[in-house]
């Protein structure tokens, strides 16, 4: 394998989960929340495609487009929300939206 | 041996831009008031991806990504955020601050924790990497394995698929009991 190893990959999928997470953690936008989560996605589906090439296996791969999928049906069903909660003229911050009645 | 060092380095340029263009747009995303820049700056991250995804010869999960999420996904994020107004964040209320300190220390700590269990786990075996054949990730060979060993796989990301879609559906039409 040409260039540079497994590791470094891994390093980079590491350090975008982390970020990732700190944006989930630390923004109060919805639609923040869900970019970072898809980053954080992202950052998973880096290493399972690098352990997919590691181990000469296409299981990894396979994954990575389930995954893909599934963080499109979490995108449709989040931006739904991010819709419905515009549409009901409520605040678009995490924080305040603790109260789950209708 | 010219040609492949050659080849090498090609290959280590390539890895830098598009790993540095990779971890600076993710920070761009996380750290951007305005959703239209974080998504924006998504965008950047998923292509910088792809190139790696590339280099990690996974030549079908990389054209996926690219029409899957640089295309469609963040094409609805674009319209939803123009739909509902480039809203800015307000800035804290004079709230408790050890939230964010909170936040940073957790993201930190999953961080060195993903970093600590890989090197612990698989730290010695990760220097030398099999040697693959010239159809590992093409899309012939991810559609075989996908109608053949993951069929089940398959036919269940189609259903979470289409039921997602259905809960979009329900979740953005007009009911009479919202208004």
């Amino acid at each position: 394998m040409q260039g540079p190893g497994i590791a470094w990959y891994l390093g980079i999928s590491a350090f975008l989960f982390g970020t990732g997470a700190l944006g989930v953690l630390l923004r109060r936008n919805p639609i923040i929340v869900l970019l970072s989560l898809e980053i954080m996605l992202n950052g998973g589906n880096l290493a399972l495609i690098a352990f997919a090439r590691h181990a000469g296996n296409g299981a990894g791969q396979i994954f990575a487009l389930a995954v893909m999928a599934v963080a499109a049906s979490e995108v449709c069903v989040g931006l739904g929300l991010v819709v419905a909660i515009n549409r009901r003229r409520l605040a678009l911050d995490v924080d305040k939206l603790s109260e789950l009645r209708g | 041996m010219i040609l492949a060092s050659a080849g090498n380095i090609l290959v280590w340029i390539v890895w830098v831009g598009a790993g540095f263009a990779c971890l600076a747009s993710g920070v761009a995303v996380v750290s951007f008031r305005n959703p239209f820049y974080s998504a924006l700056a998504l965008i950047g991250n998923l292509g910088s991806l792809a190139v790696l995804y590339l280099l990690l010869s996974a030549e079908f999960v990389a054209a996926a990504q690219v029409l899957v999420y640089a295309g469609a996904v963040m094409v609805m994020f674009l319209f939803v955020i123009a739909y509902i107004g480039p809203r800015m964040e307000t800035p804290w209320a004079g709230g408790p601050n050890w939230q964010s300190i909170a936040a940073v220390l957790a993201a930190g700590s999953i961080f060195l924790e993903i970093i600590v269990a890989v090197a612990l786990k698989a730290g010695g075996r990760l220097s030398h990497s099999d040697h693959v054949n010239a159809t590992f990730g093409t899309p012939g060979w991810i559609g075989r394995l996908f109608l053949t060993d993951h069929l089940l796989a398959f036919e269940i990301t189609s259903i979470v698929l289409l039921i997602a879609a259905v809960g979009g559906v329900i979740l953005g039409s007009h009911t009479k009991r919202a208004a």
